[in-house]
């Protein structure tokens, strides 16, 4: 019975969190100026991009680069398809082209463990890149494209849409029986086989799962470029990016990644513009000092902190 | 024809002596040192940037740049790793651990080394003439400052292979490279060796970099790409094997040339259908073990 009012409290807590965000952040559009709504949909983006990478290389442990291939796969969706088909449906085709060569590339990457997976991740987004860039120029005869604009209200809605449906997979995967598989994977990945966890499924499920959602994000973030290039779209940062937030913010929970994104996405509003090279060196510096001291992220430091003073009350008492 | 594929062949060798030569030091990094170094372009970049500065500001010769380069960045490698890798190595709980630690960290080396340089230099791109006199060879043109890149990067390879062969250090490091906690019991200091690897890596870079500024423009974001070209040999000769890197860095020379002789466009796209392709059907590369 504890067991049982333990599971809806926690089903409870997570979902009044997640409904008063929504009451907060649906009505912002119809009242506050621009700047806010894209700066908004900017952190939805970069919390989604993050989330989704922890969805897959937090529990496995395999380091994935293909972040940012995943997303210019999308930004192309939108490129190609924005005049042809309704937004909503572009959207979702992006997030499947995405998923479908996540779920390619997890199948071919099967053996290749550590350092050789985010190698092998990383070549394919310059892959990717220089083949598109040659096909442009020599064969359609184009080097970049031009992408319907979009209203600035409905790309916040969207993103606020996927950012919704990206952290409500996350919350149910790691509760779920899958991810458990997935964490035991990420364990030991001989000893899951033997208790009976498709392994390959598993991985390659879950790869294509988080590819789903930073399509999508790709596909309406694209609207807001309205010009594109291969050089823009499989941008390098969009790999490198995601990872720091996610291990900043501490992989450990759920509510990591979303700390770590919307600190760095705010960080990166305020001072890129006229600091760009000090925000990457501010970027490069917390890097290094988060894998250096703080293994578990700003979560592992407040779980720290909080056993700490709760310790203190029980000695206290 | 003939001279056509003398063409393809030289330039192919000149590409690959550079090549060879940065992913030496990155295979000296990588399988010794456990650290697959995503910044190792940036120091790269740096011995060039520093080269080029030399040269124009204080009119030093590009070939004696290499005695400020090389030591300069053998010691920041060789501090890099007995501050921070080595504190990696203390806190990893198994190698697979330090594999990932370290290569994270390294690529937030890039963006502080990048940014410093960018902060340094500016972004735009900079460029010296040295040497750039036509060298005739077999009746095709090439440049006498790569010739001299070739002449080095060989120089360099095999003044190595005999270090590591033929002294007493690098019976060490060869150790260290197979199984480095026995050759700790043996006596060897793993931990000086590991860094005297490390900051031996970062110095082949800078002496890389420096010849690369002789034969090509400079600027503080071109690191990226001779490390992505550093990975590709490695992997192709094999992780941790430096006889392989040489070897390899040759061989994708020659391919580069080839491809360029075809379709330029594609020089690059060829690279990483390869990289691609052997990490799928022989992840070990040709010599690796």
């Amino acid at each position: 019975m504890n067991n049982q009012t333990m599971t809806s409290k926690s089903f409870l807590v997570p979902g009044i969190i997640l409904l008063v965000g929504l009451l907060i952040l649906i009505p912002i559009p119809f009242f506050a100026p621009i700047y806010p709504v894209i700066l908004l949909s900017s952190i939805f983006m970069y919390i989604v991009l993050t989330s989704s990478w922890a969805m897959f290389s937090g529990p496995t442990g395999q380091l994935s680069l293909a972040t940012a291939a995943f997303f210019g796969v999308g930004i192309y969706a939108a490129a190609f398809l924005g005049t042809k088909m309704p937004l909503l449906l572009v959207v979702f085709v992006g997030g499947l082209v995405s998923a479908f060569l996540a779920f390619l590339v997890g199948g071919l990457t099967l053996r290749l463990k550590g350092v050789y997976f985010a190698i092998f991740t990383f070549g394919l987004l310059e892959l990717i890149k220089h083949l598109l860039l040659f096909i442009e120029i020599k064969i359609t005869g184009t080097r970049g494209r031009f992408v319907v604009l979009v209203d600035n209200n409905k790309v916040y809605f969207i993103m606020l849409a996927i950012l919704v449906l990206t952290i409500l997979t996350s919350y149910l995967i790691r509760r779920s029986k899958y991810g458990l598989a997935l964490f035991s994977i990420g364990e030991q990945e001989e000893a899951a086989e033997h208790i009976g966890i498709n392994v390959t499924l598993v991985k390659v499920s879950a790869f294509a799962i988080s590819a789903f959602f930073i399509g999508a994000a790709g596909t309406i973030m694209a609207t807001r470029w309205t010009y594109i290039d291969p050089y823009i779209a499989f941008n390098m940062e969009f790999s490198f990016t995601p990872v720091l937030m996610a291990i900043f913010g501490g992989l450990g929970q759920l509510y990591g990644p979303i700390i770590g994104a919307t600190i760095f996405a705010y960080l990166e509003e305020l001072i890129i513009t006229k600091f760009p090279y000090q925000y990457m060196l501010l970027f490069g510096s917390i890097l290094v000092i988060s894998v250096l001291y703080l293994p578990n992220g700003l979560v592992g430091l407040i779980q720290k902190w909080r056993v700490r003073t709760a310790g203190g009350e029980n000695a206290d008492s | 024809m003939i001279v056509t594929i003398l063409d393809i062949v030289i330039a192919g060798l000149l590409l690959g002596g550079l090549f060879a030569l940065i992913a030496m030091g990155l295979s000296l990094q990588y399988g010794v040192a456990r650290v697959l170094n995503i910044s190792h372009g940036e120091y790269i970049m740096l011995g060039a940037l520093t080269t080029w500065t030399l040269f124009s500001v204080l009119n030093i010769n590009p070939l004696l740049a290499l005695f400020i380069c090389g030591p300069g960045a053998f010691l920041l490698g060789f501090i890099l790793h007995r501050t921070l890798y080595k504190r990696l190595l203390a806190i990893s709980e198994s190698p697979a651990i330090f594999e990932g630690k370290s290569m994270l960290a390294s690529f937030g080396l890039l963006f502080i080394i990048r940014n410093l340089a960018l902060l340094t230099w500016g972004s735009d791109t900079k460029g010296y003439s040295y040497l750039a006199v036509p060298v005739s060879i077999g009746g095709a043109l090439f440049g006498a400052n790569r010739l001299i890149t070739l002449g080095f990067a060989l120089l360099i390879g095999i003044a190595f292979y005999l270090f590591l062969t033929q002294t007493r250090i690098g019976k060490a490091i060869r150790a260290a490279a197979q199984d480095p906690t026995t050759a700790g019991l043996m006596g060897v200091n793993i931990n000086l060796v590991l860094a005297l690897c490390f900051g031996l890596g970062a110095a082949m870079a800078a002496c890389a970099g420096m010849l690369i500024s002789m034969s090509y423009p400079v600027q503080p974001f071109m690191g990226m790409e001779y490390t992505v070209i550093a990975i590709i040999v490695v992997v192709l000769g094999g992780m941790g094997s430096i006889p392989g890197s040489f070897i390899g860095g040759f061989i994708l020379g020659l391919i580069g040339s080839i491809t360029t002789y075809i379709e330029p466009g594609l020089a690059l796209v060829s690279y990483y259908i390869i990289f691609v392709l052997l990490l799928l059907l022989r992840p070990t590369g040709l010599m690796g073990k």
